[in-house]
């Protein structure tokens, strides 16, 4: 008896010791690609990437000065951050409505909207993204704000619409009676019991459409022609393929943008978790 | 708010029995709520999606592109003079004298990569998730670090990929002091597709990881307890408690983990740069090339490619649930 539970602590310890190692490897492997690209930005010729180990000796601030002083760095960061906003509150408010509506309201229709907001996921935007640039421009929304956080509004809203939907599901029905009886409409319902209790959901809707909006190449480079009207992503490929790839430079910026993200994301993460389960076991 | 109305007309008519308008009113002041609701939604997709949709599908039935399209060049416009030709694009992409370099080749490619990739997420996320949801020292620590890649917009962290691999990034350079083959990833096509999923693995690992790390954490202990009691062993466990136990969670993420990597753009697209690498190309990023990234820009094409990606996607998503809901039942 007494053997066996030595064996089984030794076995216990040694799975310990493996996970660790397995762990290790892999936020090795995760933040090498990141933990390189600082590095990189650090090398004040363009052609540095190829040689990193002259790095050391010549370490300098220089791209990150060039960036923030001779590029438009901070008008696009004035634009993506605008845009990411906007998309973010505009978004969130559009799915909490409708996830709240088809978690608790059987209308007719509503099961066609579910799988009309699942199709939405499908659509390659290759399909959609010249009759879109036309729309938008009857609409006159070319090369404007409007019309980008439009676009990304309805790419972000239907996945997150889903999964607000199985975090409202979570949420004992027994609330909005509660609501109901003590004479609150459906909407002061929704708006002073749900949305508090959903927070975790939201904090991940929220950071969803923001990562969408911050990161989003295709439609930002094809519907923002003006390099004042640029987010970062399509600003950033400006420096890859205009010039001749000033790599260098593109590191800089690279870094740049991500640490806001990363802040945010340092933010949300706690909810991460609880508001994806949510989300993906009910959805 | 009108919109909402038009939405239940059809459908409360077509049930009436009091008599139609009496239905709808009746119908409408029960509904109110939910159709404000959802409303605004409705209206975007309506107005950015499905109309889009209908157009886009016009313009496969035509021979448009940006020569013969309604344009304006400075004060002049210009009417469209594109035609009417049906079938045409559909029959030439499936089975015209080019069908197979253009689309069937990059239709195996498209499967071969979907599968690989989500195969790959699916398998690493899962066990990252396993390993995170011990107790253990530090993990909250890992889980930062894993979930940063999901953080950092993807569009940075292909650039930070295609300096590593290129022709002397640091890749081959440890490859090189470790006296292995130091391969051309971005010139060499079958390496440019090995890079490819690399890279898309290492974006979409993060995303898996999390949501199952959250299905693991809905299992009850309770579960393991008595599979332990009943002496099951950590591969049995595994087997009938945890992998059962995830199955919503999975049905769920792998569904929209093949739909999202059928329709990845943007890794291949600045992987390679606009234009590069044939070979790696899928489909949505063949499409784009052939609606922008060439001139004249061939918009009938494009579309007519959008069309049939999405059909396959609808088709494999039926399937794919009508199979979910067959095994649920047993």
């Amino acid at each position: 008896m007494a053997t066996k539970v030595v064996s089984r602590d030794h076995g216990r310890r040694r799975t310990t010791v493996l996970s660790h190692l397995a762990l290790s490897v892999a936020s090795l492997v995760a933040l090498f690609p990141i933990v390189w690209l600082v590095f990189l930005s650090l090398g004040p010729d363009k052609d540095d990437y190829l040689h990193p180990d002259r790095i050391w000796s010549k370490m300098s601030f220089s791209n990150y000065a060039f960036v923030t002083e001779h590029t438009k760095f901070f008008t696009w960061l004035g634009n993506t951050a605008l845009i990411a906003v906007a998309t973010c509150v505009i978004g969130v408010m559009f799915a909490a409505t409708t996830g709240y509506a088809v978690s608790r309201m059987r209308f007719p229709g509503y099961k066609k909207l579910m799988w009309v907001l699942l199709v939405t996921q499908m659509f390659p935007i290759a399909v959609l993204i010249v009759p879109m640039y036309q729309i938008l421009g009857d609409l006159g929304l070319i090369d404007t704000y409007g019309g980008l956080i439009l676009v990304y509004c309805s790419t972000a809203v239907p996945y997150c619409a889903w999964m607000l939907k199985g975090y409202f599901d979570t949420i004992p029905i027994e609330i909005d009676e509660a609501g109901r009886i003590d004479g609150l409409t459906p909407f002061g319902t929704f708006f002073r019991l749900i949305l508090p209790l959903a927070r975790p959901g939201l904090a991940v809707a929220a950071f969803y459409t923001c990562l969408t909006a911050w990161g989003e190449v295709a439609f930002a480079s094809t519907f923002m022609l003006d390099d004042g009207k640029y987010t970062l992503a399509v600003g950033l490929s400006s420096f890859v393929s205009q010039h001749d790839a000033q790599w260098n430079y593109m590191a800089a910026t690279a870094v740049l943008i991500a640490i806001p993200v990363s802040a945010v994301f340092y933010l949300v993460q706690k909810h991460l978790v609880t508001g994806m389960t949510a989300g993906a076991t009910k959805g | 708010m009108t919109v909402a109305v038009d939405g239940a007309a059809p459908k409360s008519a077509a049930t009436a029995r009091p008599g139609p308008l009496e239905r709808l009113r009746r119908s409408w002041q029960k509904h109110w709520y939910a159709y404000a609701m959802v409303a605004p939604i409705v209206v975007v997709l309506g107005v950015l999606v499905l109309y889009p949709l209908a157009q886009g599908i016009y313009y496969t039935l035509t021979d448009a592109n940006s020569l013969n399209s309604a344009r304006t060049i400075g004060a002049n416009h210009i009417a469209a003079t594109y035609e009417f030709v049906g079938m045409h694009n559909y029959a030439d992409i499936l089975w015209g004298p080019t069908a197979w370099d253009r689309f069937w080749s990059h239709f195996i490619w498209t499967v071969v990569w979907t599968v690989a990739c989500v195969t790959l997420h699916y398998v690493i996320g899962l066990g990252l998730a396993l390993l995170l949801n011990q107790k253990l020292r530090g993990r909250t620590f890992y889980r930062m670090m894993l979930i940063l890649p999901w953080a950092v917009p993807s569009f940075v962290t292909v650039f930070s990929w295609r300096l590593m691999l290129s022709d002397s990034g640091i890749v081959n350079t440890v490859l090189g002091t470790l006296h292995l083959p130091q391969p051309e990833w971005l010139e060499q096509p079958h390496f440019q597709q090995l890079a490819a999923i690399l890279v898309n693995t290492w974006v979409g690992v993060p995303f898996m990881m999390v949501s199952l790390l959250g299905g693991l954490q809905s299992i009850s202990a309770d579960l393991y307890e008595a599979a332990e009691m009943d002496g099951a062993s950590a591969w049995q466990r595994f087997r009938h408690v945890t992998l059962p136990g995830l199955r919503p969670v999975s049905a769920t993420v792998v569904l929209l983990g093949i739909i999202w990597t059928f329709n990845q753009f943007v890794i291949i697209f600045l992987l390679f740069g606009n234009g590069g690498a044939p070979d790696a190309q899928i489909l949505v990023t063949w499409a784009y090339r052939l609606g922008f990234g060439q001139q004249p820009r061939d918009f009938a094409q494009s579309a007519t490619y959008g069309v049939l990606l999405l059909s396959i996607l609808i088709v494999f998503t039926s399937f794919y649930r009508r199979w979910l809901a067959r095994n649920e039942q047993v």
